[in-house]
């Protein structure tokens, strides 16, 4: 009677602090959809199913273990086979199987529908990047990391949210259904956010979906699952999902902004601006490559400063930029930055760490170029 | 621990007491070229366990690299490209490098021995499909000095990051890869002809021991799906080289595809990784418990059902990929459906210790660990299989912690049981007793350091293949490296008891090991090199 308490007793703690170790940052999310929130409970069923299993099976062989020693003089018996007792630990997990696989296949359904959403957003994988497309409503944008690569190399204190922050976050609504489509421009990435439940490849030439509906307003982040070459570490998502009206107002600020920098397009801009701007563009996007100093990282990734070649021809620095380079690393920036954005960052390139060329680049004229 | 209790008699056979055939080649080359040319499974053998024990430590010392970086967040001392460099080959050396070899090494010394076949029945093609191995290894692992670097989009090679995206060396990996392929096809053509052919007279199928019949349904998924990879390998090699878009999505071609194919071959892949490991263990556990194996129809009958569905499973590797719902569905029920067979075989190991006689030499301490530790990586599979929760442990370290622990408390140590088991057979000395417990306790404790942590960080939100991580996984990866070190460091131990016991230690008799039943217990210890060069007659266990 004793050792039965005693063994309850320490059941119940390993359970309890099983249960504490969960809400610790030990165990898979709740999450906030409702999708979420049926996929940790598949996972909570699925696990004490494991613990009951594994509870009976390593008592049977602990108990014989200590039971049956050969040096107390345990003499063994003699028995092989038992038909009765093979069908029946054969059948009993197939019924157990069963008995998970009919919600599993309810959750996946519900996962699978992706119709009638009000919201839909093309996410796009790039090495080491995501894009966002708010399809229909005329709103695009690129997430980068948004730690200092200083922090990465040690020569700064990380922050709170380390290699988990990005320069823009995919901003959605609460309550209301938004589709995700998925494709990439490179390799194959794949866009995770725990508490989201939602973990879908980007793969070229593909559109993948699926979808959220979020309950609670806040500021969720993951990141790329699937090793995508070098930055991989490096592609964080942060999700902030705001109460609809606050959604609908930001939609219509970024709307604004668009229209204004595409207006920007047709104006004469001044060394300064650009430089201004030109710094912002390549520390988001170019620093992962090509380094804080432009010094690169040959043979893969060519320098930038004192790079003869590209200072003393204009226009293939205009074209590398713009079409990348066909089998290398570089990517094609056409549609991933504005013709503002990529005049800035050649004027930039051409002008900071001592390039010093005195050119710069208008937006005009990569507009002009694009529309080739 | 229970001293080995002395021999019962057993009759020795007539031509292998006085070693047989090894007198009559007096012209038997010596030094390296005896080596280099030898046909002698056992000798074939030997070469097979150094080398893939090789392979363990540079494979172990590229993880070793990993888990240094992964010690704190931050990048400390290597550099992403270089860290994914070390995750691809660690995993490449292990696979093909280091568990493959020692199992066919293992096979190569056995498998005669437990049919009483005089060799393997293609002696020659034997020392090719050895030798093929050095060959395509050293050029593997030139790869890391070659400019741009080696692989370095993981061991799965996922096109098109391993086609239009990859470092120029490349194409040297896809022929070593296809190298390392035909020896293991080799091999396992040679392992189905010794078995079906040469088995003692009245050795019925159903008489085989377990590692025989394991080895022979390996042997058959080598066949089946080997080609596959070379298949595969060579649509990379034209991607790459010849202009070609099997991988390719702008020229038209279709990178899931690359996976459908790759996992065709990979998921028989981890069973013919894990099913000589369940001969070795079902070998095992009936000699120290005293008492012979429980359902040995339904092992047979479990390892054949385990191989066929391996063939039906191979896109729950995929379920985040896009596959339709159909897909899904069909593919996670018949990869739960493997629980069964599996969870059969766990049963009747344990009900083969129930009212045993149990004692807890080397070899049995290992076979134990096998199956409680391997047991938890079922576990993690079963959860894994199913499919919406999968898009929450897919890519993270949960997948990492369920593959090492069927993969190295699983088939690592189930080698290294048969290794303490068969040294006795291979030396004629029983290995260090003292040495090998604590080589046995400090691997444990080690491995469980090292992998047991993993779950938690993977289900916290850590993705696999990444050389820096946010703080929240920070004591995890801390924990995980310092097992890592510890259980890397105890491998030493294991070298030593093996050197030990090849120069020296307790004399072992024929029977080593008081309970252990098959025909390779009736020749001597150490076995000369020609056994049973005529056939023993087999006598069935009076039931």
């Amino acid at each position: 009677m004793r050792t039965l308490l005693v063994w309850l007793a320490g059941g119940l703690s390993l359970a309890g602090s099983i249960q504490v170790a969960m809400a610790n940052g030990w165990n898979m999310p709740v999450g906030v959809t409702e999708l979420s929130g049926n996929i940790h409970s598949l996972h909570m069923t699925i696990f004490w199913i494991c613990v009951a299993i594994g509870v009976v099976v390593f008592g049977v062989m602990f108990y014989s273990l200590f039971r049956y020693r050969h040096a107390k003089g345990a003499k063994a018996a003699n028995f092989h086979e038992n038909i009765v007792v093979e069908v029946v630990w054969t059948a009993i997990p197939l019924l157990i199987l069963i008995g998970m696989a009919v919600p599993a296949t309810a959750t996946l359904k519900q996962m699978y529908d992706a119709s009638e959403a009000d919201l839909d957003i093309l996410v796009t994988g790039q090495q080491w990047r995501w894009r966002y497309d708010y399809l229909g409503e005329d709103v695009a944008f690129t997430s980068n990391l948004g730690t200092p690569r200083a922090q990465i190399r040690g020569e700064e204190a990380f922050g709170e949210n380390y290699l988990l922050e990005v320069d823009e976050p995919l901003v959605v609504p609460v309550n209301r259904k938004v589709r995700f489509l998925f494709t990439s421009d490179d390799v194959i990435h794949s866009w995770w956010v725990p508490d989201l439940a939602v973990k879908q490849d980007s793969v070229p030439g593909f559109i993948n979906e699926n979808w959220v509906r979020i309950d609670e307003p806040g500021v969720y982040r993951g990141q790329c699952a699937e090793l995508c070459g070098k930055d991989h570490a490096f592609m964080p998502i942060v999700v902030h999902a705001m109460e609809e009206e606050a959604f609908d107002t930001w939609l219509a600020d970024r709307r604004a902004a668009a229209s204004q920098e595409a207006q920007g397009i047709d104006r004469e801009w001044a060394m300064d601006e650009l430089m201004e701007r030109g710094e912002q563009v390549y520390t988001a996007v170019c620093v992962s490559c090509h380094q804080e100093d432009g010094s690169g990282n040959p043979p893969a990734f060519p320098a930038l400063a004192g790079n003869q070649a590209l200072l003393d021809d204009r226009d293939r620095h205009i074209d590398t930029v713009v079409d990348g380079v066909s089998g290398a690393a570089m990517p094609a920036f056409r549609s991933t930055l504005n013709p503002v954005e990529i005049a800035a960052v050649i004027t930039y390139e051409r002008n900071a760490w001592g390039n010093d060329s005195g050119d710069s680049v208008q937006p005009s004229e990569i507009a002009e170029r694009l529309s080739d | 621990m229970a001293t080995n209790p002395a021999p019962k008699p057993v009759p020795q056979h007539a031509s292998t007491a006085a070693g047989g055939l090894a007198e009559a080649h007096p012209e038997r080359p010596s030094g390296l070229l005896r080596w280099l040319l030898t046909t002698n499974h056992k000798e074939i053998g030997t070469l097979y366990l150094i080398f893939s024990l090789t392979m363990f430590f540079i494979g172990g010392v590229f993880a070793m690299v990993v888990r240094a970086e992964l010690f704190q967040p931050g990048l400390q001392l290597v550099q992403p490209e270089f860290f994914n460099q070390m995750t691809t080959m660690h995993g490449l050396i292990m696979v093909f490098g280091a568990v493959m070899p020692a199992f066919v090494g293992l096979a190569n010394w056995m498998v005669p021995l437990q049919i009483g076949a005089p060799d393997m029945a293609l002696p020659r093609l034997n020392n090719f499909s050895f030798w093929l191995l050095p060959v395509a290894f050293t050029l593997l692992l030139s790869t890391l000095l070659m400019p741009g670097g080696g692989p370095n989009f993981g061991w799965t090679f996922y096109a098109p990051l391993s086609t239009t995206y990859a470092p120029p060396s490349t194409t040297f990996f896809i022929l070593s890869l296809h190298i390392a392929g035909i020896s293991s096809i080799l091999g396992a053509i040679n392992i189905i002809a010794t078995i079906l052919n040469l088995r003692a007279p009245g050795m019925r199928m159903m008489d085989m021991p377990l590692f025989v019949w394991t080895w022979l349904i390996t042997a058959f998924l080598l066949i089946a799906v080997m080609p596959v990879l070379a298949g595969v390998v060579t649509m990379m090699l034209m991607d790459i080289n010849f202009g070609t878009s099997f991988f390719n999505a702008a020229g038209g071609g279709d990178p899931v595809l690359f996976q459908h194919l790759f996992w065709f071959f990979g998921h028989p892949e981890v069973y013919i990784m894990i099913l000589p490991a369940f001969g070795i263990v079902s070998a095992i556990i009936p000699t120290f418990a005293r008492k012979r194996l429980f359902g040995y129809a339904s092992m047979v009958y479990a390892t054949a059902a385990i191989a066929i569905l391996s063939f039906l499973v191979w896109a729950h590797h995929m379920f985040v990929v896009g596959l339709p719902l159909v897909a899904e569905l069909f593919f996670m029920y018949c990869t739960m459906l493997i629980a069964v067979p599996t969870g059969v075989k766990v049963f009747n190991w344990i009900t083969t210790l129930f009212r045993g006689s149990i004692s807890f030499e080397p070899p049995m301490l290992f076979a134990l660990a096998f199956v409680v530790l391997f047991t938890i990586g079922g576990f993690s599979g079963l959860m894994l299989a199913i499919a919406p929760a999968d898009f929450q442990y897919h890519d993270t370290y949960f997948v990492v912690a369920h593959f090492h622990y069927v993969l190295v408390p699983g088939a690592v140590f189930a080698i290294m049981a048969g290794v303490y088991y068969w040294l006795p057979k291979w030396t004629g000395h029983y290995p260090h007793e003292r040495l090998a417990q604590w080589h046995f306790w400090l691997s444990v404790v080690g491995v469980n350091l090292t992998f047991f942590p993993m779950h938690f960080s993977g289900l916290a939100g850590m993705p696999r293949r990444i050389p820096d991580y946010a703080l929240q996984f920070a004591d995890f990866n801390l924990v995980s490296s310092l097992g890592a070190f510890l259980f890397g460091a105890s491998q030493l131990l294991f070298v030593a008891v093996v050197v030990l016991c090849v120069r020296g230690g307790r004399q072992a008799p024929a029977q080593a090991w008081e309970h252990a039943e098959d025909l390779e217990w009736s020749v001597p210890s150490p076995a000369p090199l020609h056994t049973f060069e005529t056939p023993p007659t087999f006598e069935r266990p009076a039931h």
